[in-house]
């Protein structure tokens, strides 16, 4: 008798629809097992996902940071004495026009707090009457200066050139000090008294995007400050510039040269930090730190689904021999298994990710951060836990599909 | 049981050799490979025609279920030809020797093999997963067989929850369900009392009525009467 041919008989297959159906049916016989199952993906990914958050987040903080402003800042600071102390002041008389012939600066200025005596106070009324705003502080800063604090007017009007160069008595405040002295309008023509000496209030600024310490300060034109109360002490001027975007390292080189071609050693300019640096340096080792935390939670993970599978391999024997006896090749057990322990990984997955995200935006409602997740994060973290889970589940799968019909039924 | 018979008549085999015997057994035998080895099943022939009733019986230890693995196709024979429905089950690949032992032939064990937290139905509905039958269809049909088998009210009850009695008789719907040309019983009434023993034993007796071809393998002798015709087995030589 001759074979009939193998095709006579249809090969059995295994749908993935079904291998889904099945590898839940699985899950769900020891729920309770299947969650400690995942608790090794959903602490792993979850780590990975609050890491990179993490470290998202903070790495948007300093880029909110260090924004334009901080970019676009140089300042120059008067080391004069300390190269030679007969050298006398750093910055010369002209300095604000000869920055001017720097290319790349948007507005520049000396200013320097001017020291008084403690006799000397700022008030509405001449020293030693009324009541002062004690401890406010008198800085000296020319028009360019004032304008490279990037000041926002609530009333009247900054002091020009043509006030420096008339040593006029006019001082501008902040709005703080302004409600502090009692100052509401400036129509009145309010004055204020340094020491003995009357000034007029020219404006009031409601904010200053630079150095807004200054906002409790009285701002005196330069030449004013200098008549009044002599040159400023060897080393408390500074020339603060504000440059166009870009163009800040350039300045820094720049401005020593252009103030003092004699002696640029006598000038320190500082330029702003690099912001990759920046970055990098905060978070850099503290995130590498953590992603190999995560990386070793998720390896417990997979050692954790990979042991759990291999029990349930062992404990099934007889089911795996039922489902042999019942038309499933090797590889049906095997895609059975594999699958189980993926959907294992992926629940671990899915539910560290939104734990993970859940810490993220936890830790930022209390530092008042903007919670910041890539979207790939996101996207690839279940993913993460489906791969651990197919991966610990590969030998599982590998000793199902050998495991010989006739001995499993034996059992 | 009118509506089973009526229902398996209707039913055409899914075997197109209607003339070939069922199983052909020629110089079939089986070595443990060991160490040591066992010849647990000594060359020896066997011709089960189509429709017949055949029991195997012997004491314990004497190759019973050696001999159902092999023809069952869950072990390979070390000797001699196997002809499953006219084919030559030496030559088949894995792959073609399980699609024959998934769609030719039922399986009956003694210790059921339910698979626990699954319904009566859906453990049923299992014998043809790996068939291609869409599940609806597999559902409607594991129905029907609990029905045949007199367990239509009992559909939803998991195996912990059903009677050993009941439980075989799932195993014994699972069997039939995918309409084999063969059903195998390892001592089907082996874990059962009398009165179970007697219903399943009842419902074999439908089944072969009905036109299938069935193998019951038992140590016990009343068993082994209900057959056609009785093989015994003895230190793995088989005595037709
Ligand atoms: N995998 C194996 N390796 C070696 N010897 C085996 C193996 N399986 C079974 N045997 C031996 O083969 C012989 C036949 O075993 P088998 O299981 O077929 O007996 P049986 O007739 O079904 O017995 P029982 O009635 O107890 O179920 C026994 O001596 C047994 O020890
Ligand atoms: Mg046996």
């Amino acid at each position: 008798m001759s074979a009939t041919p193998p095709s006579a008989v249809a090969p059995t297959r295994l749908s993935v629809r079904d291998a889904l159906a099945e590898a839940v049916a699985g899950m769900l016989r020891r729920p309770g097992r299947a969650v400690l199952t995942a608790l090794g993906t959903v602490l792993g990914v979850g780590s990975f996902v609050a890491v990179l958050g993490l470290t998202a987040t903070i790495s948007a903080q300093i880029d909110g940071r260090f924004n334009v402003l901080t970019a676009t800042e140089v300042s120059v600071e008067d080391v004069a004495a300390q190269q030679n102390e007969f050298a006398g002041p750093g910055f010369p008389a002209d300095a604000e026009q000869r920055l001017r012939a720097v290319a790349g600066i948007e507005h520049a200025g000396v200013l320097w707090t001017v020291r008084l005596d403690s006799r000397t106070t700022v008030g509405p009324l001449p020293s030693g009457a009324g009541d002062p705003a004690t401890g406010t502080a008198v800085v000296a800063a020319s028009p360019g200066a004032v304008a490279a604090l990037v000041p926002t007017l609530q009333q009247g009007r900054l002091y020009d050139d043509f006030a420096e160069r008339g040593h006029e008595r006019v001082v501008v405040i902040g709005s703080g000090l302004a409600a502090r002295l009692g100052i509401t309008t400036l129509a009145t023509r309010p004055a204020l008294y340094i020491g003995q000496e009357p000034f007029t209030v020219a404006g009031i600024v409601a904010d200053l995007e630079r150095r807004p310490e200054h906002l409790m300060s009285v701002l005196v034109p330069r030449a004013t400050a200098e008549q009044l109360w002599g040159p400023p002490a060897p080393g408390a001027a500074s020339v603060l510039i504000a440059t166009e975007l870009g163009a800040a390292r350039q300045v820094a080189d720049l401005a020593p040269l252009a103030l003092r071609p004699d002696h640029p050693e006598y000038l320190k300019a500082v330029p702003p930090p690099d912001p990759r640096m920046l970055r990098s340096g905060v978070t850099a080792d503290l995130s590498a730190l953590f992603l190999l935390l995560a990386g070793i939670c998720l390896v417990i993970g997979a050692v954790g689904i990979a042991n759990t599978t291999l029990v349930a391999v062992l404990e099934r024997t007889g089911e795996i021999g039922l489902r042999r006896a019942l038309g499933a090749r090797g590889r049906h057990v095997s895609a059975q298994f594999l699958t189980e322990s993926a959907a294992l990984g992926a629940l671990g997955g899915l539910v560290g990710t939104s734990l993970g995200e859940m810490t993220v935006v936890g830790v930022c409602l209390v530092r008042d951060w903007t919670p910041v997740i890539h979207p790939v994060t996101v996207a690839a973290a279940p993913l993460t836990g489906l791969v651990t889970g197919l991966l610990a589940g590969l030998y599982p799968a590998w000793r199902a599909a050998r495991v010989e019909p006739a001995e499993a039924l034996r059992r | 049981m009118r509506l089973l018979r009526r229902q398996s008549r209707q039913d055409p085999q899914p075997s197109d050799e209607g003339d070939s015997p069922v199983i052909e057994l020629r110089g079939v035998g089986l070595t443990y490979p060991g160490p040591p080895p066992v010849e647990a099943l000594h060359p020896c022939d066997l011709t089960v025609r189509r429709g017949e009733f055949i029991t195997v019986v012997g004491p314990s230890g004497s190759g019973k279920s050696t001999f159902l693995n092999v023809a069952g196709l869950l072990d390979s024979p070390t000797s001699g030809r196997y002809l499953l429905d006219g084919i030559d089950t030496a030559a088949l690949p894995d792959r073609e020797r399980t699609a024959l032992r998934g769609r030719r032939i039922g399986f009956v064990f003694q210790s059921f093999h339910l698979l626990p937290h699954r319904s009566a139905l859906e453990n049923v509905a299992l014998a043809m997963l790996y068939t291609g039958i869409p599940r609806a269809q597999r559902l409607v049909r594991a129905r029907a067989a609990l029905d045949q088998v007199g367990l239509g009210h009992r559909t939803g009850a998991v195996p912990g929850r059903l009677s050993g009695g009941e439980r075989q008789r799932v195993a014994i719907a699972r069997a039939l369900v995918g309409r084999p040309s063969l059903l195998l019983c390892d001592e089907p009434t082996g874990n059962l009392d009398s009165a179970n023993a007697a219903s399943v034993l009842g419902l074999l007796d439908d089944l072969h009525g009905a036109g299938m071809t069935v193998l019951v393998i038992t140590h016990d002798p009343e068993v082994a009467r209900r057959g056609h015709r009785t093989v015994t087995i003895r230190d793995g030589r088989l005595h037709p």
